[in-house]
């Protein structure tokens, strides 16, 4: 579970949240993750650090760049939790029938 | 078969359909009168919604507060921008947790279908990280409901 904290944590950051969005799109170095912030090369790294230990990025070693990339697991993680919002919906939507079901004999008996 | 359909299109994006047993009007009426609303709209068991205030008119506010019985809960807040009774509500949410999520822009339309009603909700995120924290979110809430689940998960990830 500590896996699962760390990424709730990693993404609760408006800063890290965009370098996931920016990832997306596929693999960017620090340079390049820093150009749209306003925010220096090392704070970028550190918000890198804290992405690669949740596990939602992966680095590589290019000379001296190490560029990033999203993780796969993190693709795939993605899937998973659609999968929780389906179940938590249909359970919300089961009761809504029950309270339609509640409108409809109330509407009958009105009108009879 | 369920009758649930939910899914991403595109990066910002997710669509729910659903089929209801009954007219339009009704499942619009449970969507916007909060004594309607408080009696489904309550995710995982064991949890309540303690505050549902809302102003369904374009402008309007709205207010939901959810809780766990133990301590434990989150709400939304949002405005109403379109209301067509008994079709279509375009809205924007938010959840604090307690800090502000990135505004969610909904369309939600009811069509007759057959007999019933047919639900359509489209969901509309800032970007494609906004729509994955939305969904680890989600998750997070689905937890205590679904721990059978979740441990096959780990499981297998492990």
């Amino acid at each position: 579970m500590a896996n699962l904290d760390a990424a709730f944590a990693a993404m609760a950051d408006p800063t890290r949240r965009a370098i996931l969005a920016r990832l997306a799109l596929g693999e960017a170095t620090v340079m390049q993750l820093a150009a749209p912030f306003d925010i220096t090369q090392p704070a970028v790294s550190r918000h890198l650090k804290v992405l690669e230990g949740a596990g939602l990025i992966v680095r590589r070693i290019e000379g001296t760049k190490r560029p990033c990339r999203l993780a796969p697991t993190a693709i795939t993680e993605i899937d998973q939790w659609l999968d929780m919002l389906r179940s938590a919906l249909a359970k919300n939507y089961d009761r809504l029938d029950a309270v339609l079901d509640g409108i409809k004999a109330s509407d009958e008996r009105k009108q009879s | 078969m369920s009758k649930l359909t939910l899914k991403t299109d595109g990066d910002r994006h997710i669509i729910v359909i659903r089929q209801f047993a009954a007219a339009p009007e009704a499942v619009y009426r449970a969507h916007t009168e909060p004594e309607l609303i408080r009696q489904w709209m309550l995710g995982p068991d064991g949890w309540s919604m303690p505050v549902c205030i809302n102003d369904p008119r374009p402008g309007g506010n709205f207010r939901y507060q959810w809780a766990d019985g133990k301590g434990r809960g989150f709400s939304i807040t949002g405005e109403f921008l379109e209301l067509v009774p008994f079709s279509r509500i375009v809205h924007v949410e938010r959840m604090h947790l307690p800090d502000p999520t990135p505004d969610n822009h909904i369309v939600t339309t009811f069509e007759i279908a057959g007999k019933g009603t047919q639900m359509t909700m489209r969901m509309t995120l800032p970007d494609a990280a906004a729509r994955t924290a939305m969904l680890a979110f989600n998750m997070e809430q689905g937890m205590e409901a679904s721990y059978v689940r979740l441990d096959a998960f780990w499981g297998a990830r492990h």
